[in-house]
């Protein structure tokens, strides 16, 4: 790989995983605050309205670093992969477009009426605008997942004269495995959010045992949580069986099945050996991936040796593990979380909390870079390689300006997680 | 007969972008301002533009996707020839919208800097807008000259933001802050009469495709009415803006639509200036059909409920409430 598709790859990568941080907190978010904004609506409770003018806070900073990032986005699909629009932009580019249309502009109009017209407009009307935003939100997200599916598993597609062009749009996006990723999307957002919102009470209840609403709001978190994460890991498993129907090498390469065998065991952990072919250190389960993978113990499970390409093995297999390590040390806590506050608010499960509370940011970014890199050495699986859509920029500019991206990024994170410990520190009373 | 798609999706563009350089003009101008005001007006400066920002900056998505949907071959080209100012440009509008949100929540030092940084983050998105246009309309010419041009059409979108940003601020603000915007308005007019004549003079030289639209007799005649149209709207914002508060906001906008209806017919039908036309770099029919369909379906939605927020916020901010 040289030099140059290298920087172009790392800087959309961290591009798109900064961005990506944001909206995967917002979308359930959103939702939450507008049931916040709907109790004190119904019930009147001052100690609604002050949940709800806290969690705003935190939702409109999480928002504005989403838009900033995402602006950026839009501009490096072309700067970065000049080849891609090229190659698939009749199909990607309305897609990305749709998104503008119909989420964008909806959720940020409506968001300003949101933070700033509570005093002038009806209680209802500011009710029905924390739900639009909420519902432009998810909407966005089924925008852009469609597009990342359809890279994922391209249909609905026809050649025309060498050009690639859409033959049926509803067949191009809800492609294969649109519906399980925008699930599995969605729950990680709420399972993300939730976390955040437990994680942050948490803290607050650290500096201020007596806050009721906080108490109420980490309750709240811990009991989304543990609802969603059992959900989350049934419709990754869904997620799992239909990418080895429609991406085997992704799975062979995350599951680090070198060779096509009967009854193929499970690897619950080694260091994969990409020139021997051979997972190092491995501990086994019998039979375990064909069991999990095929829900048939003796299933034959194609290896990578029978495969012409496939993806690098050893960031794929360790995403994999973090990912799903994260997704049970999350059920763990949240089933404890729930289970113990009934009776009490032990400090150890307060920093426990306060310790996880972005830890659905591990978690995506992990599952995110086992879907992205699954997919190599294609861009689009089958129609366009990932080598042939760099291009444009050159080796310095990229470098200047991912080094200033990075010290940007840096900055601003820092100033965000500080400004979240530093409101939820306050609390909302 | 067949619809000219790439014809109106070189309009429907071209509209996403005024609207974009209009309202998020008035907000950039607004941010650039705050370094010349007191600390006591920053609040309320902030407080008229809180609830438009973000869906402002949503018209430059709109702009850029529709090039990168419509005309994907020119998207490249442009993006990737304007790599360097593109990045800075996002890096100040990042900065920028980060800076808005903590200084709200930030007390003590820690607002000032955050003042600072959006003030700042404001600049280096509004130069760099203007460094990529001129380097646009010169089609990414290299050299001195090139660059030279680039740079005087950045200086001059500052004061153009600034001009917008001064007026917004009479329009929506009162009492003292209204009378000071009133001079910087004024001193923004300055600004702008001097970079739309510089610019307007150095355009023909830099470029021979602009030099021979503009200079065909007869039709330069006709022509002249847009340069002498806008001197008329800057005479308008000068002579009201003691009397009126909505007025001279008009005629900034005006002369906004103005200059970029010259702008318009100078670089037609390129949309990378002397190489690719709007009908060499079109998207599919396919594609655009499908887009024209949601166009035409959400856009008067869009409209409609900007028009509504800009209702619902409409007359003077008092006082600087952040929310919540």
């Amino acid at each position: 790989m040289d030099d140059t598709l290298l920087l172009a790859r790392a800087q959309f990568g961290l591009n798109i995983a900064f961005h990506i941080l944001f909206p995967t907190i917002t979308i359930g978010l959103a939702w939450l605050v507008a049931y916040f904004r709907i109790q004190y609506e119904r019930t009147r409770d001052a100690a609604w309205l002050a949940t709800y003018k806290l969690w705003v806070k935190v939702f409109a900073l999480t928002f504005a670093m989403g838009v900033v990032t995402g602006i950026t986005m839009s501009f490096q699909f072309g700067t970065n992969w000049p080849g891609f629009m090229a190659a698939v932009g009749n199909i990607a580019g309305p897609l990305l477009a749709y998104e503008v249309l119909t989420a964008f502009f909806l959720e940020a109009t409506f968001l300003g009426v949101m933070l700033f017209g509570m005093d002038r407009v009806s209680g209802r009307v500011h009710v029905a605008s924390a739900f639009i935003v909420a519902a432009g939100t998810t909407l966005s997200a089924f925008w852009i997942l469609a597009l990342n599916s359809w890279m994922q598993t391209p249909a609905g597609h026809i050649e025309v004269d060498g050009e690639l062009i859409a033959a049926s749009w509803w067949a191009v996006i809800f492609n294969p495995s649109f519906p399980h990723r925008l699930t599995h999307m969605l729950l990680a957002s709420g399972i993300t959010a939730a976390f955040v919102v437990a994680g942050l009470s948490a803290w607050r209840l650290i500096k201020a045992a007596d806050d009721a609403a906080a108490r109420k709001t980490l309750l709240s978190g811990a009991r989304i949580a543990a609802v969603l994460v059992p959900l989350q890991i049934f419709v990754g498993d869904l997620h799992g069986l239909n990418t080895l129907e429609h991406q085997p090498a992704k799975i062979a390469a995350l599951e680090a099945i070198w060779k096509t065998e009967r009854g193929a065991p499970l690897t619950l952990f080694g260091i994969p050996n990409e020139q021997e072919k051979r997972t190092d250190y491995a501990i086994m389960v019998p039979k375990g991936a064909s069991l999990i993978l095929a829900h048939d113990a003796n299933a034959e499970l194609k290896g990578l040796e029978d495969f012409e390409e496939h993806p690098p093995v050893a960031p794929v297999f360790f995403a994999f593990r973090i990912m799903v390590g994260m997704g049970m040390m999350m059920l763990a806590l949240s089933w404890i979380g729930v289970l113990v506050l009934r009776k009490s608010t032990p400090r150890w499960l307060l920093w426990s909390f306060a310790a996880f509370t972005f830890s659905g940011w591990i978690a995506t970014l992990a599952g995110w870079l086992v879907t992205e890199i699954g997919r190599q050495p294609w861009l689009v699986t089958g129609i366009l390689l990932t080598s042939d859509a760099a291009g444009g920029a050159t080796g310095a500019e990229l470098g200047a300006s991912l080094t200033a991206y990075v010290a940007v990024y840096a900055v601003m994170l820092l100033s965000y997680m500080v400004t979240l410990t530093h409101l939820a520190g306050k609390g909302s009373s | 007969m067949s619809i000219d798609l790439p014809l109106i999706f070189a309009a429907l563009m071209g509209v996403a972008i005024l609207a974009y350089v209009v309202l998020d003009g008035y907000d950039l101008g607004v941010g650039m301002l705050m370094l010349a005001s007191e600390r006591g007006d920053h609040d309320t400066m902030i407080a008229s533009i809180g609830p438009f920002w973000d869906a402002n900056e949503t018209w430059l998505v709109l702009g850029v996707g529709l090039l990168l949907v419509a005309f994907p071959l020119a998207h490249g080209i442009v993006l990737g020839a304007l790599y360097l100012p593109v990045a800075a440009m996002l890096v100040g509008l990042m900065l920028r919208g980060v800076a808005f949100e903590l200084r709200i929540k930030a007390e003590g030092w820690h607002r000032e800097l955050w003042n600072w940084l959006f003030s700042a983050g404001s600049y280096l998105a509004a130069f760099s807008q203007g460094l990529m246009l001129g380097r646009y309309i010169l089609g990414f010419e290299p050299g001195f000259g090139g660059w030279l041009f680039s740079t005087l059409v950045g200086v001059s979108l500052c004061g153009g933001y600034m001009l917008l940003g001064a007026t917004w601020l009479v329009l929506r603000t009162e009492g003292g802050l209204r009378d000071r915007s009133a001079v910087w308005a004024r001193w923004g007019l300055g600004w702008v009469a001097l970079a739309i004549a510089l610019v307007s003079l150095a355009t023909p030289f830099a470029s021979e495709t602009v030099r021979e639209k503009w200079f065909d007799f007869p039709r330069t005649l006709g022509l002249m009415l847009l340069p002498v149209a806008t001197l008329g709207a800057g005479c308008w914002v000068w002579l009201t803006l003691d009397k009126s508060d909505w007025k001279p906001f008009a005629g900034a906008v005006a002369i906004y639509v103005l200059a970029f209806a010259g702008l318009a017919y100078s670089l037609f039908p390129y949309v990378v200036m002397d190489s690719l036309t709007i009908w060499d770099a079109a998207a599919h029919p396919s594609a655009l059909t499908f887009m024209l369909i949601g166009t035409l379906i959400v856009l008067p939605f869009i409209i409609g409920y900007t028009a509504y927020a800009y209702r619902v916020f409409s007359g003077k901010v008092r006082g600087g409430s952040p929310y919540g």
